[in-house]
């Protein structure tokens, strides 16, 4: 338990993914089964334990120690998790000779009643020590929220092994903890594991961006282009009655999704872009659909108001036979009279874009017919289906970014190679009356501009600070002083959160305009005019 | 006589009518007794000092050498008269020199403990339980949730970044006096024989407490001026934390930043200062080691400074003992 304790610990305060991945790999290469593979289930969430309310934890510790000094610690700690890990008592005798394991914790948790859980949980803060108290807490009461996503969890495994991330996401959801046979073939002991689980998840294909030069090396007629959504990307796979949503890291979404789960009537792998509304009449925006998302159970009011489905365009495997290896213009071809016997509120065909040359793709690319079209996709017509992101059969054409001018406001000192400078930048745009603006932050941004840049924006920081207050500074920024931020970014929510109004999706710096006075940066109402 | 007659705040700080001195004080005065060297503690401009050998020398480092009109080094353990008191020092564990201040005076005694801890600590004398009737305590880390794990432990994970990041420079943040050497002691105690960088704000201490006995193998200056980045790769940089927002940070290799302190027990507070490393380790004492050393003294009287002095009071009530928040200003209760 020490050792996950330790691992959590280090994850949390680790800022860099390179830095997170070697410290999973590492455990992965010291820890045993089943310890390993149950932190595995923790970090991807896949660990069933009854959850403990914060309620129940104050009575616990209300029951060994003085509720006045109890309150003085978690008013300077702020985090009840923490406090009560930190607070616990240790009661003379009752540490055991070995450190309790976690397979040890999740047992004892998992055999657990509803009515002897909290002597169970008070036993085991009694056998931890400080450290695994935190992360038994943390197991406790749901959620580690330690910055690692089942994503990154997996490319551990995968560079814990030397394979392919997609071969882990294939398998994923045919495996269970403790993941004992998954360990044994990455480390070479054991052949790989047998897809025998039904409905499994298909590593996607993705594509890559087209940048300068592409278009001239590419013939218009090898090529099929398609309008780019801005949904989700997700397959939609039904096999012997198992049917799964899953996300395009292989995540299972269903639950969010039982609408489109329950369409579901058919013996194939669909690959599309989740979008909401009605195919029929209106494609809803992103920020619709992010009601949807990210929710493991959804309401029929909330299923009426905001009605999913997806628009396809590949179909991987129809009844027994797996179509990735046929050209794109067969499963194209394929997808297009399967879709017709689908429910048409659920399931929609992505319109292929008919076009000559790239001139005139250029053109409809910058005037879609659709606002939730966020650019083209261009797919080779002779292309088989190769999970990852294969160079030249598909690329991704987007509109260009939108941008505003914004006044720096706060900066923060970054981590690692930035640790000494302040790299992560909080701007805003002018608002109020004439005469009497003021501004008002609408986003933040850590990239975008190069070495050198970042050396200038830092100086300007350290030179024209006016508060300071941890890692952030405030710097002056006023119609006369400060510095003028061109920001690019892909479009913009209603955000409740931010005092602004709007929050920015994927917001970088694009350009420096020293040479611009603050006074001519832009107002928020340039901003709240492209919100739908 | 009471308690209070013998020892009481003054703006200057706490003061002995009976003997006419003042321990720590925070203002030039004319007879000062200095516990330790810190520089809340030890302030330059008194007419005369009092203070073990080694807080002399330590003072004189850092202030200057006419730091004070005239001094007098106190041996620890030995007895001096001051007016109608006396007065001994007596070893408190925090850093080299370190002492506690007991000050009797017909037939009632008191202890000044200026900062302490019971926990080992190479670089200096161990903290020595003087019983009293009145027991004066700091309370950096008076709150329960303070519990210091054993510092090898803390010095372990260190190293273990070290050979998990040998890419990436360690830089490990410390306070100049005191801490820094106990952290490059203790990684000599683990067989770390590699050379350590140490930023020049610690280079002079270091060579005292080398003077002291206390050795701290190869120390280099973390300059690059004969050589590259690269040199610094998945080396330990010993510097005050302050320093790893300057400028000066930028020589190392994408550095880790590591943090020295008791502090480092409140995730927040690592999160916050975007330490990556935090490493507990303090020369403070902690809940348990005060609370210990309140009984230990057999003290029936507890007077609590610099700190959380409330969580400390109200433990006192619970267990039937008089204490009281003693409010001195001008000490740091953020410092370790």
């Amino acid at each position: 338990m020490n050792r996950f304790a330790e691992l959590l610990d280090r994850l949390v305060l680790t800022p860099s993914r390179n830095g997170k991945l070697k410290l999973i790999t590492d455990y992965f290469r010291v820890v045993e089964d089943p310890d390993r593979g149950l932190a595995l289930a923790a970090l991807t969430g896949e660990l069933d334990i009854a959850s403990v309310k914060p309620a129940m934890l104050r009575q616990l510790v209300s029951e060994r120690m003085d509720l006045v000094l109890f309150g003085y610690s978690y008013d300077y700690v702020g985090d009840l998790a923490e406090t009560v890990s930190l607070v616990w008592p240790e009661a003379p005798g009752s540490r055991p000779n070995h450190d309790i394991t976690l397979a040890e914790v999740v047992e004892k948790l998992q055999a657990a009643s509803r009515s002897d859980g909290p002597a169970v949980l008070a036993r085991l803060l009694d056998q931890a020590g400080v450290s695994a108290r935190f992360a038994i807490i943390k197991l406790v009461t749901g959620g580690l929220r330690i910055g690692v996503s089942a994503r990154l969890a997996k490319q551990a495994l995968a560079d814990f092994g030397t394979v392919d991330v997609t071969e882990i996401e294939e398998l994923w959801h045919g495996l269970a903890p403790p993941y004992g046979e998954l360990f044994a073939w990455l480390e070479g002991k054991a052949p790989k594991p047998e897809k025998a689980a039904k409905a499994l998840f298909r590593p996607v294909m993705l594509s890559n961006p087209i940048s300068d030069g592409d278009l001239e090396k590419l013939a218009p007629a090898d090529y099929a282009a398609e309008w780019k959504w801005d949904g989700i990307r997700v397959q939609a796979v039904s096999e012997g009655g198992i049917r799964r949503l899953y996300s395009r890291t292989g995540d299972d979404v269903s639950g969010a999704f039982p609408d489109v789960v329950a369409a579901m009537d058919f013996e194939a792998a669909l690959d599309g872009e989740l979008l909401v509304g009605v195919p029929s009449e209106a494609t809803g925006t992103f920020s619709a659909l992010q009601q949807r998302l990210n929710r493991k159970t959804v309401s029929v009011k909330m299923q009426d108001r905001y009605p999913a489905f997806v628009r396809c365009y590949d179909l991987l495997q129809l009844g027994g036979e797996d179509l990735r290896g046929l050209a794109f213009i067969e499963r194209r071809q394929r997808l297009e009279s399967f879709i017709a016997t689908l429910d048409p509120d659920r399931f929609d065909l992505s319109p292929l874009v008919a076009f000559s040359g790239w001139e005139q793709l250029e053109k409809m690319r910058s005037t879609p017919p659709h606002p939730i079209i966020e650019g083209v996709m261009l797919k080779r017509l002779d292309s088989p289906y190769l999970a990852g992101r294969p160079k030249g059969p598909w690329f991704k054409w987007k509109r260009d970014p939108h941008t505003v001018d914004a006044v720096l406001m706060y900066a923060q000192r970054g981590h690692g190679k930035r640790s000494s400078f302040y790299s992560d930048y909080t701007f805003g745009v002018w608002s109020g009356a004439v005469g009497a603006e003021e501004l008002v932050p609408v986003g933040k941004a850590y990239f975008g501009f190069t070495d050198e840049e970042l050396k200038q924006i830092d100086k300007f920081v350290r030179d024209n600070t006016i508060e300071r207050f941890g890692p952030v500074r405030s710097v002056r920024a006023d119609r006369a002083n400060g510095l003028v931020l061109e920001v690019a970014f892909e479009g913009l929510n209603r955000s409740t959160r931010h005092k602004s109004g709007v929050a920015m999706r994927f917001p970088r710096i694009s350009r420096l305009r020293w040479d611009k006075p603050p006074a001519e940066a832009d107002r928020i109402e340039t901003l709240q005019a492209l919100l739908d | 006589m009471r308690a209070s007659d013998l020892l009481h705040p003054r703006p200057e700080g706490l003061y002995c009518p009976s003997g006419d001195f003042y321990i720590d004080p925070v203002r030039p005065v004319e007879r000062a007794l200095v516990t330790h060297g810190h520089s809340d503690h030890a302030r330059p401009g008194h007419a005369k000092v009092l203070a073990t050998r080694e807080t002399l020398d330590i003072m004189a480092i850092r202030c200057g050498p006419d730091f004070a009109g005239a001094t007098q080094a106190m041996a620890l353990g030995g007895k001096i008269k001051l007016g109608d008191a006396t007065v001994s020092f007596h070893p408190a564990g925090h850093v080299l020199g370190s002492a506690q201040i007991s000050v009797e005076h017909n037939g009632l005694r008191i202890v000044a403990s200026g900062d302490y801890k019971r926990a080992t600590d190479p670089t200096c004398a161990a903290f020595e339980v003087v019983p009293c009737d009145v027991f004066i305590t700091e309370a950096t880390f008076a709150l329960p949730v303070f519990r210091h794990p054993d510092a090898s432990d803390e010095i372990a994970k260190l190293l273990k970044s070290t050979r998990q990041f040998p890419e990436r420079a360690h830089l490990v943040g410390a306070y100049a006096l005191g801490k820094a050497q106990r952290v490059m002691r203790l990684l000599r105690d683990q067989g770390y024989d590699r050379p350590i960088y140490i930023h020049g704000a610690i280079a002079r201490l270091s060579e005292y407490y080398e003077s002291q006995g206390i050795a701290l193998g190869d120390l280099q200056p973390a300059t690059i001026e004969d050589g590259d980045k690269a040199d610094f790769a998945g080396a330990i940089i010993v510097a005050p934390s302050s320093s790893f927002a300057d400028r000066w940070a930028r020589r190392f290799p994408d550095p880790l930043s590591a943090f020295a302190s008791g502090w480092m027990r409140i995730r927040q507070r690592a999160r916050q200062g975007g330490v990556e490393l935090p490493l507990i380790i303090s020369d403070h004492s902690d809940w348990d080691e005060l609370t210990a050393t309140i009984k230990d003294t057999g003290a029936g009287e507890v007077w609590v400074t610099h700190g959380r002095e409330e969580a400390l009071v109200r433990w006192c009530e619970l267990s039937g003992i008089a204490a009281r928040p003693l409010h001195l200003v001008g000490y740091e209760d953020e410092g370790d």
